[in-house]
């Protein structure tokens, strides 16, 4: 579980931490992939759909089976997360809505698995490198803003139409003067820009830095195998910490994929309202 | 931060995630929250309906409950009146007949009486004949002083009386 077990493999901790923190990339420049984020994200959509998917073919109008009952919890709460903001249909937004909730609860719910477990188990299969969070990789999380972006726009069309949302972009929030276009669009652009950009941002430092935080966890009992005071002490502090910092992290997995879900809603919220 | 090809990968598994959960997995979810809303609403409903029907229902029973209660009073209130007019047309029936009987008897009784008078006064007439003949020594003829006799018979009774 530490990196005493990397017997043979990095030396020191910066090299361990290098380790963990590689991804396993094919390709070259901007046209590569990092195969281990694509696969863990592809999985665990497929876990979520399917899970979903029994749930919704098995649904009866009867006493609900416990699981039934779990999923239609989960989609009630984001349904009357969805009402409470968003006024129009709804028909498309809030399963968007539990799409992001439930995929990003389970990309970063990956976070709690033992840090060095992943690896083994690629290293069976040949794989050196395997980072297990898709969300602690910048390309899911700035996918998955941009995606939202789309949407937003979207909601603005169709809320204000073409000319209606590009008067708008130029008119607002400064008033309709012809000196003041180019200021209301620039503050239009930033303001838009800004949220892809907080969106995935904001997601992606909370995992990686949680995920940096259990390897430098890990490092404390690095040692025990030396048998001194110092490395029985770091060892009981890295199962103390590690603990904590794990039962911390379920509340953050949870509250990150919440406020993902939140501000989509509330971004499309805001894009449908006039001004 | 290493952005590459990966992001459009990524894109492109979010869109087809959330086309499916769009199309296959929110529909049947919430038809079904709905349906069953539907279904316990009908439900309390009807609830509240057989609660209505049942206390409607006990009061009707009550009112023929109460029906029957009066109904039963008055016959037993009739029973009464009969039976205490009947034991009066008894009573009187019976004293009526008590009242014949003595009559009847007292009738009888005169009839006796004076049936013992008349016999009793033949016998005294008789006696108080032979009683003369013995003391006169003699026979007398009871036919010439029949007026004497009868005469004796009537102060004896009389004196009797």
């Amino acid at each position: 579980m530490s990196a005493a077990e990397h017997a043979a493999g990095p030396a020191n901790s910066t090299e361990y931490i290098t380790h963990h923190l590689t991804h396993l990339k094919v390709g070259e420049g901007f046209w590569s992939f990092h195969v281990d984020t694509i696969f863990m994200s592809v999985l665990l959509g497929i876990v979520t759909l399917g899970l979903f998917y029994t749930a919704g073919r098995k649904a009866t109008v009867g006493v609900p089976s416990k699981w039934q009952a779990f999923v239609e919890m989960v989609v009630e709460f984001i349904d009357t997360t969805v009402k409470e903001v968003f006024h129009l249909d709804r028909s498309f937004l809030a399963p968007l809505a539990l799409t992001i909730f439930v995929w990003v609860f389970l990309m970063n719910a990956m976070d709690l698995l033992p840090l060095d477990l992943p690896g083994k188990v690629a290293a069976l299969f040949g794989i050196h490198y395997w980072r297990v969070v898709p969300t602690a990789d910048a390309n899911t999380t700035f996918a998955m803003s941009l995606t939202v972006l789309l949407v937003v726009l979207f909601y603005s069309f169709k809320a204000k139409g073409a000319g209606g949302y590009i008067h708008e972009l130029f008119t607002a929030p400064f008033g309709s003067n012809p000196v003041l276009w180019i200021p209301n669009f620039v503050l239009n652009l930033v303001e838009l820009l800004s949220k892809p950009v907080s969106l995935a941002m904001r997601l992606f430092g909370n995992m990686y830095a949680g995920e940096l935080v259990f390897m430098l966890i890990a490092l404390l009992g690095a040692g025990v195998f030396t048998l001194t005071f110092g490395s029985a002490f770091g060892f009981f502090g890295q199962v103390a910490m590690g603990a904590v910092w794990a039962i911390f992290h379920i509340l953050i997995i949870t509250l990150q994929a919440f406020i993902f879900m939140m501000l989509t809603v509330v971004y499309s919220a805001m894009a449908t309202e006039h001004h | 931060m290493d952005i590459n090809a990966t992001l459009l990968g990524q894109m492109l598994v979010f869109g087809v995630l959330i086309w499916f959960s769009w199309k296959f997995i929110w529909p049947p979810l919430t038809k079904a929250i709905e349906d069953r809303q539907k279904k316990i609403a009908e439900g309390l409903a009807a609830a509240e309906r057989g609660q209505t029907e049942l206390q409607s229902a006990h009061g009707e029973a009550q009112v023929i409950v109460n029906a029957a209660r009066d109904q039963a009073k008055k016959i037993v209130d009739q029973a009464h009146k009969r039976e205490v007019e009947i034991v009066d047309e008894a009573r009187s029936t019976a004293m009526e007949e008590g009242k014949r009987i003595v009559d009847s008897s007292r009738q009888d009784a005169a009839q006796e009486k004076s049936r013992a008078r008349d016999e009793l006064r033949k016998d005294v007439a008789s006696l108080a004949v032979a009683g003369a003949s013995r003391l006169l020594q003699r026979e007398i003829d009871p036919k010439a002083h029949a007026d004497l006799i009868e005469q004796l018979a009537r102060e004896i009774e009389g004196a009797k009386a």
